[in-house]
């Protein structure tokens, strides 16, 4: 065998991951990607043999594949046949020194303490009469989070954006070291902000699964509630935002009105507008009761009317169509060969959504219709957010009228030592993974964090390509990609 | 055009009726929390154990919370089988000064409306630079909802700026990362003088959730001089628009 196959949340020892040699490992990678699988995740298990451990997936079947491999301090990179690989073989880099040869720039991806200065990093260069550079933040003019954007540009034409980050650097995934602990499911809502609900999942899944720790069917039903009122809430706030960025400030307002309306129904639930205090490790803390939710869903009813009507306002004025076709395109090779995961993914016609094909506790009962788009341009990713928080709507329904019953939570259990397992939740900005290994006490010595952004940062950098640097701040809300989920 | 009409017929007018009746937050909301030591068990530290932050901490005259550290978690509350924590619905937290923010009864923490002077040079607006600075843009999401229809803090004035140069004040969240330290010192040097530091959200106070990362600076505190004080983990819209409207002198 030279692959572990396991899935959404099912550990399995350590021991039972093959260790390939470095030759036979790079192989047997690009061999199971030409086959059909993707990179999900490539890693390092820290220990006295340092292994490098890759998460294969196939979407068709829900299966994960890991293999791993002992490296010293380099290894053939995989970068040059798996693009997909090139910001992970940085990472790796910078947080455990193991250089992958012939990879084209490992720089530094998050400037961690005590490494290299972020204020003096080097840029990409293009050189060339007429050619010029614009930098942009950290401190940026809105109220946004802080990064670095270097454009090469010719005129108005952006030749590359290179997109540096790190400003968000705050420790997480170290801290999460030794978990479960007092502070665990606090830093798992704070991964990133807009996606509480979506992370608090990942991590509880995680431990669960650890700890065989199975949550209620009331539980899993008010984490979708969760999950789906956090969808909806950051999908139509975006659209208010790109309405915003071309002008056109009736559905502007409307649906910044909107998404407050959303994250209040969040409230309404667990007291908090993001989510949190809600999903703990076995299941909820709140329980609602029936008068509660039917009240939701009355609510839910009304802003839903308001939602359809301010969003048909953006697609029949002629003026955002025009400022939103063709802009920013990220073609459905690129978005394949750089592993792009969630609504910008699907905008470029890749059918891919971890509630369908790596469905998890979470998601086994309650199927989403998953709408899937193809011109890969700013429209389609609007379009596709306005599909998403319409199927969301349609989801909701079912745990908001048969909510199910059991406990809201269920106690937990202490978690299998030396063994593996990888979470994934499709939150609202794609597939989140976190990846957990316990040691013989069993108490999680390693805690990878994968927040869709790193991955789909890039994707930006590509869709900027040959566009006018003006329709930057359009291309980039699109995306609206996490900085402090990049950062951690 | 007419559509556009129609959509605004029916969307109505959502502007709270904020400051003239009180905002209307749901039950489960937890704004400033609330003490009866008197009903707590000898020897008992089980909020004290649980909290996430060290926010609490027992006294002589019972447990005390640090409001600059607390995350409003609630479980404290939670956890206490006396019920001797209670989160109120309280929405309003801001101080003046860092020792205002050290809770251990029933008090509301006091905000120091600025100088008269001060307030001339402002006249009616008063215009910020937010800084974002390592946390999870939790409070960079509420500042901006202040800019919705619902809060929309322009009408008081209150707006936030492209640049430090146009600048009354910064709004700082976030702990401060070691990555985004120079930038917020620069950002602040370039605010022309007399100017403002408003630290939002517990991260902004002292680390929050990150407090001891070596990653971070632990907050504004150790950096800048504060004038104003929002806790929350984030804050709620109507907590930063009550601070700021205090602070102003206008409520």
């Amino acid at each position: 065998m030279t692959l572990l196959t396991t899935g959404n949340s099912i550990p399995k020892p350590i021991a039972a991951i093959p260790v390939l040699d470095n030759d036979r490992f790079r192989q047997e990678v690009l061999s199971q990607i030409g086959g059909g699988r993707r990179l999900l995740l490539l890693t390092v298990i820290p220990g006295p043999d340092k292994r490098l451990l890759a998460a294969l997936a196939d979407d068709a079947i829900g299966e994960i594949g890991l293999l791993s491999t002992v490296v010293a301090d380099s290894y053939p990179a995989l970068t040059p046949d798996c693009p997909a690989a090139h910001y992970f073989e940085r990472e790796i880099q910078e947080q455990f020194g193991i250089r992958s040869e012939s990879h084209p720039w490992l720089k530094p991806v998050r400037f961690p303490h005590g490494g290299a200065a972020i204020e003096e990093t080097e840029f990409f260069k293009v050189a060339g009469a007429e050619v010029h550079e614009v930098a942009v933040g950290p401190v940026h003019a809105g109220v946004i989070e802080p990064g670095h954007f270097r454009f090469n540009c010719h005129g108005e034409r952006v030749l590359h954006l290179e997109i540096s980050l790190g400003y968000q650097h705050r420790g997480v995934e170290a801290a999460m070291r030794g978990s479960p602990h007092k502070r665990s499911i606090h830093l798992a809502e704070t991964v990133a902000g807009d996606t509480s609900a979506g992370h608090a999942t990942a991590y509880c899944q995680l431990i669960e699964a650890l700890s065989d720790t199975e949550c209620s069917p009331r539980a899993i039903a008010l984490r979708v509630v969760a999950l789906e009122l956090e969808r909806i809430a950051n999908h139509i706030g975006d659209l208010g935002a790109l309405a915003g960025d071309v002008g056109f400030l009736p559905a502007a307002a409307y649906c910044g009105r909107l998404r407050g309306d959303a994250l209040n129904l969040t409230a309404q639930l667990c007291g908090s507008r993001l989510g949190r205090g809600w999903i703990r490790p076995g299941g909820v803390a709140h329980e609602p009761g029936a008068e509660a939710l039917g009240e939701l869903k009355t609510r839910l009813i009304d802003t839903e009317r308001d939602m359809r009507n301010a969003v048909d306002l953006l697609w029949k004025s002629s003026s955002v169509r025009a400022r939103f076709e063709n802009t920013g395109i990220l073609t459905r090779q690129t978005a394949v060969d750089l592993g792009i995961v969630g609504p910008p993914a699907r905008a470029s016609g890749i059918d891919r959504d971890c509630r369908r094909d790596f469905a998890g506790p979470a998601y086994r009962d309650y199927q989403p219709i998953i709408a899937v788009g193809e011109s890969g341009d700013v429209f389609a990713r609007a379009m596709q957010r306005w599909q998403e928080i319409d199927s969301s709507l349609g989801l909701l329904h079912r745990p908001l009228d048969d909510p199910g019953t059991g406990d809201t939570i269920a106690p937990m259990r202490a978690l299998a030592p030396d063994h593996v397992v990888l979470s994934l939740v499709e939150g609202w900005r794609g597939e989140i993974v976190h990846l957990g290994i316990t040691d013989a006490a069993g108490r999680l010595s390693h805690y990878k964090i994968l927040d869709p952004s790193f991955r789909n940062w890039f994707g930006l950098a590509m869709a900027m390509r040959g566009q006018a640097i003006s329709d930057f701040p359009l291309c980039n809300k699109s995306f609206n990609l996490s900085y402090c989920g990049h950062d951690l | 055009m007419f559509k556009a009409l129609k959509a605004r017929a029916r969307q109505g007018y959502r502007t709270a009726a904020y400051p003239a009746e009180e905002p209307s937050l749901p039950s489960l909301f937890r704004g400033r929390p609330r003490f009866e030591a008197d009903k707590c068990t000898a020897g008992c530290k089980r909020c004290v154990d649980l909290c996430p932050t060290d926010a609490l901490r027992l006294t002589s005259i019972g447990p005390q919370l640090d409001l600059g550290r607390c995350i409003f978690c609630g479980e404290c509350a939670s956890a206490c089988p006396e019920g001797a924590i209670e989160f109120t619905r309280d929405w309003r937290l801001a101080a003046s000064a860092r020792t205002e923010l050290f809770l251990a009864d029933d008090r509301q923490p006091h905000v120091e409306a600025l100088r008269r002077e001060l307030r001339r040079l402002l006249g009616r607006s008063l215009r910020l630079r937010q800084i974002s600075a390592g946390g999870c843009n939790g409070c960079e999401a509420e500042v901006n909802a202040l800019g919705n229809v619902v809060f929309d803090a322009s009408r008081f004035g209150i707006d936030f700026v492209a640049s430090p140069r146009h600048a009354d004040g910064v709004l700082i969240t976030g702990p401060i990362t070691e990555n985004m330290r120079e930038a917020t010192l620069r950002t602040y040097e370039a605010v022309a003088a007399p100017k403002l530091v408003i630290a939002a959200g517990a991260c902004a106070i002292s680390g929050g959730i990150f407090r001891g990362h070596p990653e971070v600076c632990d907050g504004v505190e150790a950096l800048l001089p504060i004038d104003l004080y929002i806790p929350g983990c984030p804050p709620h819209p109507f907590t930063i628009l009550d601070g700021l409207l205090r602070l102003l002198g206008r409520l």
